[in-house]
């Protein structure tokens, strides 16, 4: 499904060069739900946004359902079947919620299969569906909405970026249905979601964990999991979620 | 309708939204001249005897009905200057449809000048929508400048859409209101400049009198090398509450100029001004991206949801 070879990547800042992904390869299945963690800073959601094309990677190869991707556009690898959720969903003045899912669906999709998409993200439709995506949404409502956007898509490959950030503990709740929801569908997706959460990364298949710009763990979840609980990045759902 | 040929035809459906004969009393021009008229029971349409326009007369109680006046010029070089007069009576609710479509393939300059002054009785009710369209490839201009005066008496409201999105090469639009007691004057203005147009948008607004609301707010996109000006001026000299905000997108080499200015005679006059001009954010245009859009693409949903 998907396979980075030795992805580097690194950016000048104050006219340093500094090294962000060291030398990362991975093999990530058809089917899987793939937890990334790692302490903030050690590289997940550059390498999440590499594999999305919003970052051009400094070295190393994307290799994407056999296809080499990395060279492709961000609209290429959209149009391909990779899907990215941000962790800072993007606010659009005029834009209805529904424009914004027509948009992603790729169709001019009906107010009720709309409507469906944002149920599903625990949002009462018929109360969002002419909101424009603007300041006067919420933090955790927007976040709704950006997931919403990838349902609403018919993806192979989905990237959640740290999709707990800013959201209750209701719609948590409600996020890891939608993951489980989404690996029991027979699309044969893959899911890879960044997240600091036991809750997630407990129904993870696979984790990896990232720090320092490379891969120290990459193990079936059931073995790695014991270890990881308790560390310093990692977060339990009952403390306060950021 | 008959008179009119494909083009004229056209323009007529950019602007007004039609494609046949309207519903209820219209007045159609083309080209200079008149070319179909039809009233009702209650609104009445004479054209002018001193100058070129027409006085529009609605009787008291007229409710949900509705009035079309557009222009449609597709003679190179044509100039004109046309005065309309609407005296609205009391109780009414109606809808007024106006606008002008240029298309100029020649190289003279085209202009329509359409000064509009509205008289709303007491407690009426007046949506107007004005719109405004050019096409053609000669290398005349195509120029509208359009002046609107409303006066408003107690407990009326009135509703102004005005919308100019492509092909008018130069415009320069003055509204000016005055607003008595509880009176509600809510404008929505959009516009899109592109290539070398020049649009500049002049509001003065007199909040005269107790309970008189105003709400002003523009958003525009100026692409190419176009220039906007925006200067929204409300006067407060009562108990009353004014908003104007200045919203825009510039592209290329587009450039912007927003004056929001608010003038408070009286200790309760509550004014507000917004302005905040910027380029389309990098963001935008990468989220969707990854929903599968190319980057033009994305830049024409963004502006076309902000012009909505």
């Amino acid at each position: 499904m998907l396979e980075l070879k030795n992805i580097e990547f690194s950016a000048v800042d104050d006219g340093n060069n500094i090294g962000i992904i060291k030398n990362i390869s991975l093999e990530l299945g058809d089917n899987k739900f793939i937890a990334i963690t790692g302490p903030n800073g050690g590289g997940k959601s550059s390498l999440a946004k590499i594999i999305a094309g919003i970052y051009k990677n400094t070295g190393g190869q994307i290799i994407f359902d056999g296809v080499d991707i990395t060279e492709k556009s961000i609209t290429d690898r959209a149009r391909m079947g990779i899907g990215f959720a941000f962790q800072q969903p993007v606010r659009f003045k005029g834009m209805t919620v529904i424009d914004l899912l027509r948009i992603a669906a790729g169709k001019n999709l009906s107010v009720s299969e709309a409507c469906e998409y944002l149920s599903e993200v625990g949002l009462c439709a018929k109360d969002y569906i002419d909101r424009e995506v603007n300041a006067s949404l919420s933090g955790g409502e927007l976040k709704r909405i950006e997931i919403a956007t990838i349902l609403a898509r018919d993806v192979k490959l989905a990237i959640f970026d740290e999709p707990e950030a800013g959201i209750d503990l209701w719609s948590f709740n409600n996020l890891i249905r939608i993951f489980e929801k989404m690996r029991d569908s027979d699309k044969n997706r893959t899911i890879i979601v960044i997240s600091h959460q036991e809750r997630i990364l407990n129904i993870a298949d696979e984790i990896v964990v990232i720090a320092d710009g490379n891969v120290v763990k990459h193990e079936e979840g059931a073995k790695i999991l014991p270890e990881l609980m308790g560390g310093d990045y990692m977060k339990n759902i009952c403390k306060k979620l950021d | 309708m008959a008179d009119l040929d494909a083009v004229q035809k056209r323009l007529l459906a950019e602007v007004a939204d039609l494609h046949d004969i309207p519903e209820g009393a219209y007045n159609l021009r083309a080209n200079g001249q008149s070319v179909g008229r039809s009233t009702t029971a209650n609104i009445d349409i004479q054209t002018k005897t001193e100058k070129s326009g027409i006085d529009i007369r609605v009787k008291s109680g007229t409710k949900n009905e509705s009035i079309h006046i557009p222009v449609v010029l597709s003679e190179s070089g044509l100039k004109e200057t046309v005065y309309n007069d609407f005296f609205i009576g009391e109780d009414c609710d109606v809808l007024i449809v106006a606008g002008c479509g240029i298309d100029n393939c020649g190289s003279q300059d085209s202009q329509h000048d359409g000064i509009h002054r509205f008289y709303v009785g007491k407690n009426s009710k007046i949506r107007y929508v004005e719109k405004h369209y050019g096409s053609g490839d000669g290398s005349g201009q195509r120029i509208l400048n359009p002046v609107t005066e409303v006066y408003m008496e107690e407990g009326s409201t009135v509703e102004m859409e005005m919308v100019q999105i492509k092909g008018v090469d130069s415009t320069n639009r003055t509204t000016i209101a005055e607003l008595k007691k509880d009176a509600k004057l809510v404008v929505r203005e959009r516009l899109m400049t592109h290539g070398k147009q020049q649009a500049y948008s002049i509001y003065k607004v007199e909040l005269n009198e107790d309970g008189s609301s105003a709400d002003v707010v523009s958003r525009s996109v100026a692409r190419d090398d176009s220039y906007q000006k925006f200067d929204a001026c409300i006067v407060g000299s009562a108990a009353c509450t004014g908003h104007t905000e200045c919203d825009s997108i510039i592209m290329d080499n587009g450039r912007i100029l927003a004056v929001p200015s608010l003038e408070a005679n009286h200790i309760d006059a509550a004014l507000v001004h917004e302005a905040a001009i910027g380029k389309i954010a990098g963001e935008q245009l990468i989220k969707l991206m990854t929903l599968g859009l190319t980057e033009s693409e994305a830049e024409e949903q963004i502006i076309n949801g902000f012009l909505k």
